[in-house]
């Protein structure tokens, strides 16, 4: 699998896009620059209105150039809603949330992967049931569950049910399978580590690269998940980002770019964290979804 | 649940005598050692599953037969409730409305995707950045993006101003029953077109390049060489691409619920419920309405037309054997041979 355009085999030519006449390479660009004007635009609109004022935003012409009121905006935001505070219960969820996806998967992963135990085929197959179940199929006795422990409304409601998946198993276990040499493990057993020291000191380093795409595709899907906290999170002064955003634009629905700049200050953070993995997360991204 | 610690302690010279040096099995490391370890490794999986999957999954069950608003006495209604969501108007609507907005976005999503792929694999240069940004709509909230779409479509916003300048009129993006369904669906299409496209080009760039050039050998142009070499090998691809859309297209709720809240529950889905889906209006039963077991019902019959589009799938995926590269070569034969090249 090519990694990225710099390991490119000559593969494409045989498509023959693009390897014709010039004016059909320069045809692909202009409509691939278009796919990437699309894709962008509304993040470059969401900076315009947070920028601008209300009246700005339906005016006509319209004005597609950022304004000066960026930073009166978000000044209004942190007036408004606990933005800080849902940030925090975010952060915690998701930093919390990811790590213990990362340890519980990789545990179970490197037991799958190689070690022979009673019920294992079983077992493993079970994962896969667990697989076809719709995740809105049983949203009310979740929630029911949740207040029965009485954890609705707090941040354990968010963090324990998916400290633990199925796709991060597969994932994971594939990977154990591939690049976890049976040499290194037995050298480690005649130097009489055990199954958690073998875990931790021997497969832990090099599960790295299978950790980091894992690690920040869980970190993301947590950050935007909506309708779990939506319905679990029941006290108003407690929610996640996203709920707040949710919140900010029913209540100002009239203060567009209050609304806005809330919207943008929801949004920077996770660009930030996917930017700095973008290059591992893409590598791996195909590989990982067609894991599902 | 068993917990033996492993009795070896690292490399002390009195465990290496307690335990002779095995010779290395590749084929089952540890076979013949205590299974306590590798049990407790996979068993806080299963425990959090038991509790928060399996046990939610046969209580809905159970749920589902009760008559409940969450806090008082359940009451025994029994299949009445299924009968009772069989006969609510909404609920149809709701469901016609998702299957709608599933064709009206999967079907563009996917050719879009796939042109996109076959576009970008025709590049080398430049593909580290095109990735990054065709995959960030992806990445980003979906509340955030649906509330700035939202600012978009709106009577006076940006896409009727658009439309002013040329001189057309504006659309009731947000309030006619095909604007509605429409902006939805751009909203999808937008934030998962790179995804897929991305999937796709990993499954272009799989193909072996012996097969561009047995097709370029046998004289094949970029037509043939695209249905009859490309494609066949990117079905796999392209289908699972179909199923996992099907599956969250099925389940579309946020932007629907965020783009018509209000403080008025009576509103949910927008004008004349046109943005009504199947998980919205379960959401609104089971938590504005509170009526817990009717919400229940509702994600098993969720759950059931889920279900039937993935067995379909299922077969379409096994029914379809790839032609192999002998196959191809005779194909394109026979073609080259027709077209005199």
């Amino acid at each position: 699998m090519a990694v990225d355009g710099k390991e490119r085999t000559t593969g494409s030519a045989g498509l023959a896009i693009g390897s014709g006449s010039r004016l059909t390479r320069i045809c692909v660009r202009v409509v691939l620059l278009l796919g990437v004007l699309i894709s962008l635009f509304p993040f470059y609109w969401l900076v315009v209105m947070a920028s601008g004022t209300t009246q700005d935003i339906y005016s006509y012409p319209p004005k597609l150039v950022p304004g000066p009121h960026l930073l009166d905006n978000m000044g209004r935001v942190l007036d408004t809603v606990d933005f800080f505070g849902s940030l925090f219960n975010t952060v915690v969820v998701a930093v919390v949330g990811t790590a213990l996806v990362l340890f519980f998967d990789s545990l179970a992963a490197f037991a799958f992967a190689k070690y022979e135990f009673p019920g294992k085929k079983f077992l493993f197959g079970g994962l896969m049931v667990t697989y076809m179940i719709p995740a809105q199929l049983s949203l009310v006795p979740q929630f029911v569950t949740m207040a029965e422990f009485g954890w609705a409304g707090s941040l354990n409601a968010l963090i324990i049910p998916g400290a633990a998946n199925a796709f991060g198993i597969f994932w994971m276990r594939q990977y154990a399978q591939n690049s976890l040499p049976d040499e290194l493990l037995d050298a480690g057993r005649i130097d009489g580590a055990g199954f958690f020291r073998l875990y931790w000191q021997v497969a832990m380093p090099l599960f790295r690269p299978a950790l980091a795409f894992l690690g920040i595709f869980t970190f993301i899907s947590i950050w935007n998940d909506y309708i779990w906290p939506l319905v679990v999170m029941i006290d108003p002064d407690r929610v996640t980002l996203q709920v707040a955003l949710a919140n900010l634009n029913v209540l100002y629905n009239t203060d567009y770019s209050l609304v806005m700049a809330g919207a943008l200050m929801s949004v920077v953070p996770l660009i930030i964290v996917f930017l700095i993995g973008a290059r591992h997360f893409l590598r791996d991204l195909a590989a990982g979804a067609t894991k599902m | 649940m068993a917990t033996v610690a492993d009795p070896a302690e690292a490399g002390t010279p009195a465990a290496d005598e307690r335990r002779p040096v095995r010779r290395s099995r590749a084929t089952a490391p540890g076979g013949r050692r205590r299974h306590g370890p590798p049990l407790l490794a996979i068993s806080p999986f299963y425990v959090l599953f038991a509790v928060f999957g399996a046990f939610p999954v046969v209580f809905s069950l159970y749920l589902s037969f009760q008559d409940w608003d969450g806090i008082g006495d359940m009451r025994f209604v029994g299949f009445k409730q299924y009968g009772w969501l069989l006969e609510d108007s909404v609920f149809w609507h709701s469901v016609l409305n998702t299957f709608e907005i599933w064709f009206l976005s999967t079907v563009p999503m996917l050719f879009l995707a796939l042109v996109l792929a076959f576009l970008l694999h025709s590049q080398v240069r430049f593909t580290g950045a095109y990735r990054v940004a065709y995959f960030i709509p992806n990445v980003t909230s979906m509340v955030a993006m649906t509330v700035v779409f939202g600012s978009v479509f709106a009577q006076t916003g940006l896409a009727n101003s658009a439309l002013r300048m040329v001189g057309m009129d504006g659309v009731g993006w947000l309030s006619s029953e095909w604007g509605i369904k429409v902006s939805l669906s751009i909203m999808i299409i937008w934030r998962w077109v790179g995804y897929n496209a991305l999937i796709f080009l990993a499954g272009l760039q799989a193909i072996p390049t012996e097969h561009f050039e047995a097709a370029r050998v046998d004289g094949a142009n970029s037509w043939q060489t695209l249905f009859r070499v490309v494609l066949p090998q990117l079905r796999p691809v392209v289908l699972f691409a179909a199923v996992t859309s099907t599956i969250n297209g099925l389940q579309i709720f946020t932007e629907s619920q965020v783009l018509f809240q209000s403080t008025d529950v009576g509103t949910t889905g927008g004008p004349g419920q046109e943005g009504m889906t199947i998980v919205l209006y379960l959401w609104q039963k089971a938590f504005k309405d509170h009526q817990f077991g009717y919400g229940a019902a509702m994600g098993w019959l969720l759950f059931a037309i889920i279900a039937v589009f993935t067995l379909i799938n299922w077969r379409l995926v096994s029914g379809s054997d790839r032609e192999d590269r002998a196959g191809i070569r005779s194909l394109l034969r026979r073609k080259g041979a027709r077209n005199g090249r």
